[in-house]
């Protein structure tokens, strides 16, 4: 090969360089290892991490039991290993399922277009934000309190770079909920949205068409964010809403210390030229078949530049698959049960404990421990092996006194009457 | 249409509807474990008013139509697996599926981000390990690995280069793109808030130092460069780029998208670079997944270190810790810490081949590109003729005399058995046809790949109609792009039928 190349040895190849950009010394890490040592270095590793545990964590990714196709179906090499489909002729596969997965969100949702994915429900809300921007010529976003605080952290970074202000709103100190009210009084003409998430960060329901009706009459869209997706199996849609910017982790994606997860952003048509990222579209080829593509690619980075709609290039598509998947297989009727199933245990697991706020709420709510502090509360739990929240002083020196608990199917009984009688 | 076309046969796939037009109403794929705490009513526990009817046309399927809906869906995609894929740019290696294995070990896999850091050393340690091993590689002096893709670091990229130059009194307005550069740059630099000059290349396809010198000005912030740039050229006068460039206060962005080109053999930081991002699913082998996940690592010069987005990871001498004191940070990009399991891939293709094997593995990508451009050269029009690091770049001037464009080469090769080069890419080459062929490729799959470019070449003489109304031999016919985005449709509803 060499030869073909005219050549005589290896290092000719970068010959051109020039000699100080070179390396100077071999590199400072150690020679390879075999497969075998690779899985032991792994399985070490593991063994320094919480196992056995039983969880009631959530705040944002959810334990949920995961269908044992969905990773048998993404595990297959010609998903896996597949390029973004930019030749459709060789990527039917993906764009077919990239536009199921775009249905599948608009039905969950109750919009009327989504993307085939963004990186996570965090960034998703950064991108929302730009959006309404876009859409309104408006640079002032108004955020909750309850909002995810990472999420707000998120679009706050993004803000600040784009020259746009974050103005925050309190929630209400007895039901939890975002106080509308404020809003009211915080919202003005330069307002591009108004960010709202349900179930909030402390499981509790929002009222999505009073905020809706409130930033409409202001001319500020509405944008709806959930974390826990499993939700929608049970919970009205937030239709009134003009995007939707949600997490699908709850949809068969392993917890995995935080990613990779997917996000979504769906939208009423109308702003289908604003949304970022891709979107996979249904056509015909020359003898007339149907067919699919990318489509409305003039928005992208690669074609508009810098003046592209976003700057996203590789998204989610597997972990998107995943959830298509998942959706797949519990279906109309299995994402309700599912949901029920959630509230059952979250509301079994809240019966005779002391809430912290009076409304609604899914399969997650804010509680203070009768006894102990939360840190007390916490220890106690992990001799009993079991993850028992998070801690809300991180976030909220207000709630100091709580926990953030979460219960899902995978909850047991047992697990959840120990949790109750040491935070009762 | 001859039965055996190079190294493909026309091979028998299903027609396969919609999941929503499979569905039929009563069928289940799951089964919920019996509730064992008493029922909640959905009214009672969430508002009359909250809870939904139903969703509306949501599938029903049975767990067997699923299994083969999907694995017949597979069946439609052409992937690493199946043969090269020479994206150039893009950089498609094989997969080792050892990284899949180890990344679903379930105490990793099962990781809630917000669980006792005592409890979570291994995964810490993992993330530490991988951020040192990239600042080593880079030529940096930390790494951080919260993007969670290559734009998003460059996003990351770009606004710590911000928070610096603030810091010193001045965010400035500008940012510099030579006119190779990925369409991701322009953007991004728009997105942080920079307006964007382009750059023009000179005739060698390098980023020109008289050009950067005459453009660069106090009000400039940065030059994002691509090394080696989108035409796979080492970019010569990199060094005294960076030299002109300090001289005005900007800092000097790297592009990583190549980095497969420079890894154990050159490091960004040695020849200049102040902040470079790499993909970890080019160059570091985890899978491209029909387009993701990936993994953004955005390394830096220590200057600025301390605007690296939080959490950053600290040993406090027993334990791994996640800091949050970070009063200079840029802030979060990213919920918790980044795409995890893309990590851990990495992570184990870096410890499968060591310090050596990576810079191996570099020569080996290098070797096959020359190889490639040395065996088709006699065909095609090559773009630039400097010499060629990992992927090499023609153009179909020559075929473009028999009316076939680069894009009619690209769709014929799929009936050779190949997904297409880069097509329309680099922007400064006219009907560009960008190849990288990567290391993993053995010299037979390289051979068949520049037979059939070749064989396509002496179609586009002798039979130009039959390249330019390719492809003939996959699943769909060309697929009417134009159409699609005349009258998106980008969701099915019920009572419409496709032409399946």
């Amino acid at each position: 090969m060499l030869a073909t190349c005219g050549l005589s040895s290896l290092e000719d190849l970068y010959r051109h360089v020039p000699e100080n950009a070179l390396i100077r010394e071999p590199l400072k890490i150690p020679p390879g290892t075999s497969e075998y040592e690779i899985m032991a270095y792994f399985r070490g590793q593991a063994e320094k991490m919480a196992h056995g545990y039983a969880s009631f964590l959530g705040a944002g990714v959810y334990a949920h039991y995961r269908p044992v196709l969905c990773d048998v179906i993404a595990q297959r090499g010609e998903f896996l290993t597949s390029y973004t489909p930019y030749q459709a002729e060789y990527a039917q596969g993906t764009l077919q399922s990239i536009f199921e997965f775009q249905t599948l969100i608009c039905q969950l949702t109750g919009m009327e277009v989504a993307n085939a994915s963004m990186y996570d429900g965090s960034t998703a809300v950064a991108e929302a934000a730009m959006m309404a921007y876009r859409i309104t010529g408006r640079s002032r976003f108004l955020a909750p309190a309850n909002l995810h605080p990472e999420y707000r952290q998120v679009l706050d970074t993004a803000a600040h770079n784009a020259r746009m202000t974050v103005v925050g709103f309190p929630y209400d100190p007895e039901t939890g909920q975002a106080d509308l009210n404020a809003l009211e009084q915080a919202l003005d003409d330069q307002t591009a949205c108004v960010i709202l998430q349900s179930p909030n960060f402390f499981g509790v329901i929002e009222n999505v068409k009073a905020a809706a009706e409130i930033a409409h009459r202001r001319g500020a869209l509405l944008v709806a964010v959930f974390t826990e997706a499993v939700s929608l199996g049970l919970l009205e849609p937030p239709r009134d809403a003009d995007i939707v910017a949600g997490e699908l982790q709850s949809f068969a994606i392993s917890p995995s210390y935080g990613g990779p997860f997917a996000g979504v952003i769906a939208a009423k048509e109308k702003f289908i030229r604003q949304i970022p990222g891709r979107l996979a579209g249904e056509t015909t080829d020359q003898d007339g078949n149907r067919a699919f593509c990318l489509t409305l690619s003039t928005r992208e980075q690669h074609i508009r530049r810098e003046k592209a709609t976003s700057n996203i290039c590789t998204n989610q598509a597997l972990v998107a698959l995943m959830a298509t998947v998942f959706m797949s297989l519990y279906g109309k009727q299995g994402l309700r049960e599912l949901a029920a199933q959630n509230v059952s245990k979250a509301h079994y697991l809240a019966d005779g404990l002391e809430r912290k706020f009076s409304g609604k709420f899914f399969n997650e709510f804010v509680v203070k421990p009768r006894r102990l502090t939360p840190q007390q509360a916490l220890e106690k739990l992990l001799e009993k092996k079991i993850l028992g929240g998070v801690a809300l002083g991180r976030f909220f020196p207000e709630l100091a006194d709580s926990l953030l608990v979460c219960a899902t199917e995978m909850n047991r009984r047992e697990d959840m009457d120990a949790m109750k009688e040491v935070l009762g | 249409m001859p039965r055996t076309l190079g190294k493909v046969r026309p091979h028998p796939t299903q027609n396969e509807p919609l999941l929503f037009e499979l569905s039929r109403p009563g069928k289940r794929g799951y089964q919920l474990p019996p509730l064992d705490v008493p029922e909640a009513s959905p009214e009672e526990a969430l508002g009359a008013e909250n809870v939904r009817r139903e969703i509306e046309d949501f599938p029903e399927l049975s767990e067997v139509e699923v299994l083969r809906h999907f694995t017949r869906l597979s069946t439609w995609n052409y992937a690493i697996d199946l043969g090269m894929f020479p994206l150039g740019s893009c950089t498609m290696k094989y997969n080792p599926r050892i990284n899949e294995a180890v990344a679903r070990i379930e105490p990793l896999a099962w990781a809630h981000p917000y669980q006792p850091e005592e409890l979570s050393q291994g995964a810490m340690e993992i993330i530490a390990t991988l951020e040192q091993y990239l600042a080593e590689i880079f030529g940096m002096a930390e790494v951080t690995l919260q993007p969670a893709a290559g734009a998003h670091g460059e996003y990351t990229g770009i606004m710590l280069i911000r928070a610096w130059l603030a810091s010193q009194g001045n965010p400035r307005r500008v940012v510099l793109v030579p006119d190779s550069a990925h369409g991701t740059n322009p953007a991004t630099a728009v997105i942080a808030g920079y307006e964007v000059k382009t750059l023009a290349s000179n005739e060698h396809g390098m980023t020109d130092p008289a050009a950067v010198a005459a453009a660069v000005n106090e009000d400039v912030a940065a030059l994002m460069i691509t090394n080696p740039n989108t035409l796979g050229v080492f970019e010569e006068y990199i060094e005294q780029i960076a030299e002109i460039l300090h001289a005005k206060g900007a800092q000097l962005y790297m592009d990583g998208a190549n980095l497969n080109a420079l890894v154990g053999v050159a490091r960004p930081g040695d020849f200049g670079v102040d902040v470079l991002h790499a993909n970890l699913h080019k160059t570091f082998s985890t899978p491209h997944g029909g387009g993701g996940p990936g993994a953004g690592a955005v390394g830096v010069k220590p200057h600025l270190a301390p605007f690296l987005p939080v959490p950053r990871l600290r040993h406090d001498g027993r334990l791994w810790r996640w800091d949050y004191d970070r009063p200079q940070s840029i802030g979060r990009v990213r919920a918790f810490y980044g795409n995890f399991g893309v990590m851990i891939r990495a992570l184990a293709y870096i410890l499968a081949h060591g310090g050596e094997g990576l810079r191996r593995a570099t020569l080996d990508a290098l070797l096959n590109a020359n190889y490639v451009r040395a065996r088709l050269e006699p065909y095609y029009q090559i773009a630039y003729p400097s010499r060629s690091m990992h992927e090499c770049v023609f153009s179909d001037a020559r075929q473009a005399k028999h009316g076939v464009r680069t894009g009619d080469i690209a769709k014929r090769l799929l009936d050779y058995g190949f997904h297409p080069y880069t097509v329309s890419f680099p922007l400064i080459v006219h009907g560009a046809m960008m190849i990288e062929p990567t290391e993993t490729e053995p010299k037979e799959e390289l051979d068949a790949f520049c037979d059939a470019l070749i064989a396509i070449a002496r179609e586009v003489e002798e039979n130009p109609e039959l390249v330019k109304s390719a492809p003939h031999s996959t699943r769909v016919s060309r697929v009417d792009e134009v159409a699609a985005a005349r009258k998106p449709r980008v969701r099915w509803m019920k009572g419409t039928k496709g032409a399946a």
